[in-house]
């Protein structure tokens, strides 16, 4: 249906294709579980910081 | 725990640090892009918790948080990098691209093959794409953490959607090879040196 116009416009729609699929690899990154230790850590450098 | 009320005043006094637990998840996904490793990756965000943590002081109060946290961050991963010098130096990515072959697709991108292009780049590709293209901070914020001028990001950047173009068999790679194989190497170059 747009197979036309995706010939006019090669580019920017090869650019949109390309930051879709980031934007995907991202927000899949995104959505994967922060580990615990990097609660922990912040836990640890708090007390740290509180015995000072 | 942190409702993020991004309102007013109340964030200034309050100390950044408290803030850190909302930029874990960024964080971690932005080392990912660059290590393509989720061992490395959570290596490289807990040094960076430590960095932060240690430095706050210097964060100027009112400025970008997370900006300043991915800066610690890659300025870490590459700092990291060159000190193990047996890597052998590939900016653009060029050595691993040669060992990697191109899908066969119909036209439509498959994540599956865009993945395995995207790990072909290399990291400073990764990186410009990942901070322009996918989260979403303009080219100032991220020359600014790249610490190069915003053309250069641009130009980066041109260069590596135009390589995933190319490992991809999209059109706008088949136009960089199209013709003679002389002409579309002294294009890039031309280009290249413009950019960098």
């Amino acid at each position: 249906m747009y197979s036309d116009m995706a010939d006019e416009k090669p580019k920017s729609s090869i650019r949109d294709q390309i930051n879709q699929n980031l934007k995907k690899v991202y927000e899949e990154a995104l959505q994967e579980e922060v580990p615990d230790r990097f609660k922990d850590l912040l836990a640890q450098l708090k007390a740290k910081e509180g015995e000072k | 725990m942190t409702s993020s009320s991004k309102a007013n005043s109340s964030t200034e006094a309050r100390d950044p640090r408290e803030e850190l637990p909302d930029h874990l998840g960024a964080l971690r996904a932005f080392a990912l892009s660059l290590t393509r490793n989720s061992a490395s990756a959570d290596d490289l965000v807990q040094d960076t918790i430590v960095k932060a943590w240690s430095n706050i002081e210097k964060f100027e109060r009112g400025t970008n948080l997370r900006a300043w946290l991915f800066t610690i961050l890659r300025n870490t991963f590459y700092s990291d990098r060159r000190k193990r010098k047996r890597e052998v130096a590939d900016p653009e990515g060029i050595h691993a691209a040669s060992l990697y072959e191109k899908p066969a697709h119909d036209g439509r991108l498959a994540m599956n093959d865009f993945v395995v292009a995207f790990d072909q780049l290399s990291p400073e590709h990764r990186e410009v794409l990942t901070l322009v293209g996918a989260s979403g901070f303009s080219y100032e914020e991220a020359a600014g953490m790249m610490g190069v001028a915003v053309g250069t990001v641009k130009s980066r950047a041109n260069r590596a959607r135009a390589r995933l173009a190319e490992m991809l068999g999209l059109e706008e790679g088949e136009d960089i090879l199209s013709g003679s194989d002389r002409n579309s190497l002294a294009v890039m170059g031309k280009s290249g040196v413009a950019a960098a």
